[in-house]
């Protein structure tokens, strides 16, 4: 599904010495079936921004369009249910709105809620717990008995499990060890190309939105600071830094490089292989 | 999230009445809650009045927000306006309607009664508004320490009062992402019938009592690493302090008391 805002303001608060300006006239288009990253340093509105996705938040100003979907101050969709079941989100921390006795049953709760019928879950909950790492033995245990990476699967599980369209993750690696960040970002990537869903990534990792995304929003104190392919956003050091945020290592690198050898390589979101290949060809040709 | 009720939320401010000292605060509001009571004469109502409305004005907070948060006490006030109308029977009879007398003695009894619960209410949010809750239990603390002769446990207390009010906002906070996580796997907290309204909190409460305890457990866990033993000759980061400000107006308090048992009518 598109999801469209156009000049969306939310106000926390409203007339009272507390309101708080979290997002200020953002407008931006994601197409249907893209891998957006939207980046920001802490406070700069990504969470409020994302909770716009799903109609928890309806703007104080604009509107936002998910697919047929509008959200406005004047105009509310009725089914909103319909939406929240199309647009599943992964919140920060997910695990910590795990409740039910067993696994299994904390996986079914969301598609119970949106009428998917019992054989169907079943189902559903059976291609979902390999997919996401983990045994099939913990569906009869307590959420509460298991590790924090695993309560986080059967979180993420639980989300899935309700086939949404489109996907918001927000931040959802935080506090992993580095091989579970990585497995779980290689799952949500390859379910985003097998699936064509819409895939909304809140993220700190400037790597993490490298590698994966198509798209990036850079948000600054609620409002768009920059937008654009990766490679484009990603090479401008100088307004990046501006906001406290970084380049991603690659892009350090071919910088450093440049300095030592005076010689350009291009950022072209490559791997790390291919970039080896092109210093290789690069440096081959110089005198070193 | 729900910011009708505003007592105990606290507005920063650097006005004179943030800055007075809480234990000022919390006896003057103690004697002039008493003093309300003592009241009735227009001139003696006038008094409290001034001295209410002085206080709000001097401290800053927007009116506007005062008057809003005391939303849900109008309807008391004006309810027990309309109680005493029809109640009580003193006085000459103003006016009738239908098989209702209204006395004289009614609307004045009516009209003092919703000043001196409006009074009340006013100073005492006043207090919450303009002054922290750490400063409050401080203050609790300090006063109550007389009481350590009779070996009653005020530090704990103090502190089991400044630890739960600490954690209000953090459980709120944890409340609403919760029931936000909850929304988005298709819980509807708002509509349908009530027994699946009901149903609908237990998705909301197990991860709070989970995370709660979990919470007690770290900050217990916290104090202890870092040496915590109780308030036997543990020294205070805030000392409390009694400045001249304070003693200003405790002055101009005394001045407010003095007149109104001065315009009091003795009979």
């Amino acid at each position: 599904m598109d999801i469209t805002f156009e000049n969306v303001t939310y106000i926390y608060q409203p007339n009272s010495p507390f309101e708080h300006k979290a997002l200020d006239d953002v407008s931006f288009h994601i197409e249907s079936g893209s891998f957006v990253a939207i980046i920001g340093h802490t406070g700069s509105g990504k969470s409020t921004l994302i909770s716009h996705l799903n109609g928890l938040s309806v703007p104080t100003e604009g509107i936002v369009s998910i697919g047929d979907y509008h959200l406005s101050k004047e105009d509310k969709p009725k089914n909103m249910k319909e939406l929240r079941s199309r647009v599943g989100v992964v919140f920060q921390y997910p695990e910590h709105q795990l409740f039910e006795e067993t696994v299994e049953k904390d996986i079914a709760f969301g598609p119970a809620n949106f009428d998917v019928p019992q054989d169907e879950i079943k189902k559903r909950i059976d291609a979902i717990v390999p997919a996401v790492g983990l045994p099939t033995s913990v569906l009869e245990r307590s959420p509460f008995d298991l590790s924090g990476g695993q309560m986080r699967r059967v979180a993420i599980a639980g989300v899935l499990a309700v086939k949404p369209d489109v996907l918001v993750l927000d931040e959802p690696t935080a506090g992993l060890d580095p091989r579970g960040q990585k497995e779980i970002m290689e799952m949500f990537y390859s379910l985003h190309k097998e699936q064509g869903l819409t895939t909304v990534l809140v993220t700190h990792s400037m790597e993490d939105a490298v590698k994966y995304a198509d798209h990036v929003i850079i948000l600054n104190k609620g409002s768009k600071y920059m937008e654009g392919k990766p490679e484009e956003v990603f090479t401008q050091k100088e307004s990046l830094n501006q906001v406290h945020l970084d380049v991603p290592e690659m892009v350090r690198f071919i910088n450093s490089f440049k300095e030592r050898f005076g010689e350009e390589i291009t950022f072209e979101k490559q791997t790390i292989k291919e970039l080896a290949q092109m210093i290789k060809s690069v440096v081959k040709g110089a005198k070193v | 999230m729900n910011n009708s009720l505003i007592i105990g939320q606290y507005v920063p401010g650097t006005s004179i009445v943030h800055k007075l000292d809480p234990r000022t605060k919390i006896t003057i509001i103690f004697f002039y809650v008493f003093t309300v009571f003592f009241a009735n004469s227009l001139p003696s109502y006038g008094v409290l009045v001034v001295f209410a409305l002085a206080s709000m004005l001097t401290s800053r907070v927007p009116i506007r927000f005062i008057m809003k948060g005391l939303t849900p006490v109008w309807f008391l006030i004006i309810f027990t306006f309309i109680l005493h109308l029809f109640v009580t029977k003193e006085g000459t009879v103003i006016f009738d309607v239908w098989i209702f007398e209204f006395y004289s003695g009614g609307v004045i009894q009516g009209f003092a009664i919703s000043i001196r619960f409006f009074l009340l209410i006013l100073v005492t949010s006043l207090l919450t508004l303009t002054t922290t809750p750490i400063e409050i239990t401080d203050a609790i603390e300090d006063m109550l320490r007389p009481l350590n002769k009779v070996k009653f446990p005020v530090h704990e207390l103090a502190l089991m009062m400044s630890i739960s009010l600490r954690f209000i906002p953090t459980l709120m906070q944890e409340t609403d992402k919760i029931s936000r996580a909850q929304a988005s796997r298709g819980v509807d907290f708002r509509t349908g019938p009530i027994k699946d309204r009901i149903k609908a909190v237990v998705p909301l409460l197990v991860p709070l009592f989970v995370s709660a305890f979990k919470r007690a457990e770290e900050l217990a866990m916290a104090m202890e690493a870092r040496g915590y033993q109780g308030g036997e000759g543990r020294s205070k980061l805030r000392e409390l302090k009694i400045e001249l400000r304070d003693i200003m107006v405790y002055l101009l308090f005394a001045c407010v008391m003095a007149i109104l048992f001065l315009t009091r009518t003795y009979s």
